[in-house]
């Protein structure tokens, strides 16, 4: 059996390159999957922490993670090609309109 | 009883609210109808009450009524109560007969003024306040009517307000006697801690009972600072500096607020509360004090001054100070007749400097009257007579009350010999100084200006009667008491006794006794009589006789002469000493740092600046950058973190 440790470590090692891609890529497209890749690092988590307490509440939440994460991507995607077709642009620095 | 007591009080403000209200669109016919009705109304019941006083079946020391309550606070309690008793009488037939005839005489003078009915309205109102004063049961309401007068008496000194200086009086008098006011209520409100309760017949009563020398620091220390009240009302030194700018208002008022009735309140306050005095010697010694020298320095004033109500002015403080003496030295009873008779004497005077007014279209300068006994007879003859009423030739009624009052200060209680000769000298000048009035107005050749010259007339009836009935009272009002030295009874004096009994006899047992060598009353008259033929002699002879003798005499004691022209530069003083310090103290520091800069600087503007400066630096935050914003998330979830492991 895998020990919690290395599933911790992994979750971390995704997370944090979840993290480091969303500031410092400038794709949209790339910046979402970062989000899509914190927010699997974290069902990692998830599902260790299952497993380790024997405790099935972990995977119902991992699914309902999932879930949200399939609407919101497809939610998301939508938005960046309306923002795409607007702006004739996919980089995230030249969505600063609402600043003053 | 109750009914005939507020009806006294009811007309003059029922007049006050019907003029000043709807006075606007009234004839003046109506107005004055009206403002002379209420005061009439008024008199009459005064002496309704009088009547009904004197056939009660059984006297009682003083009637109180309580109307309503109208303060209650824990245990202060002051209702809108009424007090009447023998000094009440008097003072309420005296306000309101001379009020009653200076309406009448104001018909006819105010008739070409513009504001006519605000005049008699403000009249009216003060006639009302001014009763409120004298009948109030307790010294809050009595406080009311004396804020009230002082505020009818603001309102009229600054009646003609576009001008500057009638404006300036105006405030003047309003913030000099607030001085004195604040005195008045710490008086009060130490009575209060003292007796718990400011009601006149409770305090009076617990007073008459109380041993003589107990409370004795309490009892002074009320007494002084109730005086104090009395020095600004009554304009004593060293607060008389409002009284002679007070005479920028119409002349009927000088005459019924400033010279009758409003003057005298502090004379009646301290009368009133003579139950305090005396039990408190040394307030009395400096209300005596106060008066004595308060009446020689304002005569020596009025010996050089030029403008003709100035001149009386001045001479109504010395008067005032003399019924402080009486007062002073234990003979209250002394002090309220000089008060009614000067009431009568003093407002004829005025009146009678009205109509010459009147005449010489508003000319007040003695310099530029004269010779206008032959056009102007019954002015000359009222003027005359309330003169040798002041000055105290035998036979009128000034005569008997300032006797009564040098006798007083050589025998009564408190009486002192200093105080009498100062008194008695002030009788000399106050001889000479109405007497060279006299002369210069209305004897010796016209000085007249030539374009006046063919307007000067005899003012119409509305104004003479009155002069002619305040010339009347001024001559027989004296013997009501005449002094047991000419065989009289003093029966004015013995009116009073119930109401001051009591305290004339403790303060004779408490005082040291009068200097057994004391004159007798015949000596007294001899020799205030002989002060005032000596006033009227140097009068005479300076300026009938010898008219360039004053001038030569003027240019001789320069010096002399311009300290009392300029009144002992006590105006400039004052200016100085705290008119300025306040003034820059205003300008400098509550203005321009305590306003400017630190109310509108720093808290006002400054934190108007402080929410904007923030919201700059909050803005920088705001940059639109998606990727900062996720960084500052990011640095706040790992400190967050950081904070909660290494906790």
């Amino acid at each position: 059996m895998v020990p919690l440790a290395h599933i911790l470590a992994l979750s971390v090692i995704l997370f944090g390159l979840g993290a480091a891609g969303f500031v410092i890529r400038r794709n949209i497209i790339t910046v979402f999957m970062c989000i899509e890749l914190m927010l699997n690092a974290v069902n990692l988590a998830f599902i260790g922490f299952s497993r380790y307490l024997g405790n099935l509440d972990g995977q119902i939440f991992v699914f309902f993670v999932i879930v949200v994460a399939a609407a919101e991507a497809a939610v998301g995607l939508a938005i960046i090609i309306a923002v795409y077709r607007n702006r004739g642009s996919l980089s995230i620095d030249d969505l600063d309109s609402m600043k003053l | 009883m109750e009914v005939l007591l507020l009806l006294i009080l009811l007309p003059p403000l029922a007049g006050a609210v019907l003029n000043g209200i709807f006075g606007r669109r009234f004839p003046q016919a109506v107005v004055s109808a009206v403002a002379c009705t209420t005061a009439g109304l008024s008199l009459l019941f005064a002496l309704l009450t009088a009547w009904t006083f004197a056939h009660l079946p059984t006297e009682p020391a003083p009637y109180v009524h309580s109307y309503f309550t109208w303060i209650e606070a824990g245990a202060f309690r002051a209702d809108f109560a009424l007090y009447y008793d023998r000094l009440t009488l008097v003072m309420t037939v005296t306000v309101t007969l001379v009020s009653f005839l200076i309406h009448l005489y104001s018909r006819g003078y105010m008739e070409r003024e513009g504001g006519y009915y605000r005049f008699f309205a403000y009249l009216n109102l003060f006639l009302f306040m001014m009763l409120t004063l004298v009948t109030a049961a307790n010294y809050p309401l009595m406080f009311v009517g004396w804020e009230g007068v002082g505020l009818c008496s603001y309102l009229l000194i600054g009646f003609y307000f576009p001008r500057q200086s009638a404006s300036d009086a105006g405030k003047k008098a309003f913030v000099v006697t607030r001085i004195g006011d604040v005195g008045f209520t710490l008086g009060v409100i130490l009575l209060f801690w003292t007796f718990g309760s400011v009601d006149f017949q409770y305090v009076f009563t617990r007073l008459e009972a109380l041993a003589p020398g107990y409370l004795q620091g309490s009892l002074t220390a009320v007494g002084i600072l109730l005086f104090l009240g009395a020095v600004g009302k009554s304009a004593q030194l060293p607060l008389y500096v409002w009284l002679p700018d007070a005479m920028e208002g119409p002349t009927p008022v000088s005459a019924l607020i400033h010279a009758a009735t409003m003057v005298t309140a502090g004379v009646y306050m301290v009368a009133r509360s003579h139950a305090l005095y005396a039990h408190a010697p040394l307030a009395l010694e400096i209300v005596a004090i106060t008066g004595c020298v308060t009446a020689f320095f304002a005569a020596t004033i009025a010996l050089a001054q030029n403008d003709l109500k100035r001149l009386l002015a001045y001479s109504t403080i010395s008067q005032l100070g003399y019924m402080f003496v009486g007062c002073g030295v234990g003979l209250f009873s002394a002090g309220i007749f000089h008060l009614m008779t000067h009431a009568f004497f003093k407002s004829l005077l005025f009146l009678a400097a009205g109509s010459v007014m009147h005449a010489l279209s508003g000319e007040l300068d003695l310099r530029k009257m004269g010779g206008l006994r032959h056009r102007m007879k019954t002015t000359w003859l009222t003027f005359l007579v309330a003169t040798l009423a002041i000055s105290g030739v035998p036979g009128l009624s000034g005569f008997f009350s300032k006797d009564a009052i040098l006798a007083g200060a050589r025998e009564g209680p408190l009486g002192d010999p200093r105080l009498y000769w100062l008194a008695t000298l002030t009788a000399g000048l106050t001889a000479f100084y109405m007497f060279r009035a006299l002369f210069m107005a209305f004897h010796g050749p016209s000085r007249v200006e030539p374009a006046q010259e063919p307007h000067v007339h005899e003012s119409g009836g509305k104004m003479t009667h009155p002069l002619l009935a305040l010339a009347f009272l001024s001559a027989v009002a004296g013997y009501v008491s005449l002094p047991k030295a000419l065989r009289g009874g003093e029966w004015f004096h013995h009116y009073l006794q119930p109401v001051f009994a009591s305290s004339e006899a403790l303060l004779s047992s408490t005082a040291a006794p009068a200097a057994a060598h004391a004159p007798g009353g015949l000596a007294v008259m001899g020799t205030s009589v002989l002060f005032a033929g000596a006033g009227f002699l140097l009068a005479y002879l300076g300026y009938v006789k010898f008219t360039g003798l004053p001038s030569r005499l003027a240019e001789y004691f320069r010096g002399t002469y311009q300290l009392l022209v300029n009144k002992y530069y006590v105006d400039e003083v004052y200016d100085w000493l705290f008119v300025r310090p306040v003034r820059r103290g205003s300008e400098v520091f509550l203005w321009r740092i305590a306003d400017d800069a630190a109310i509108d600087g720093l808290l006002v503007n400054g934190s108007a600046q402080a929410t904007v400066g923030a919201g700059n630096l909050l803005r920088r935050i705001q940059s639109g950058n998606l990727r900062s914003y996720a960084t500052w998330v990011l640095l706040g979830a790992v400190l967050w973190l950081g904070y909660i492991l290494l906790r």
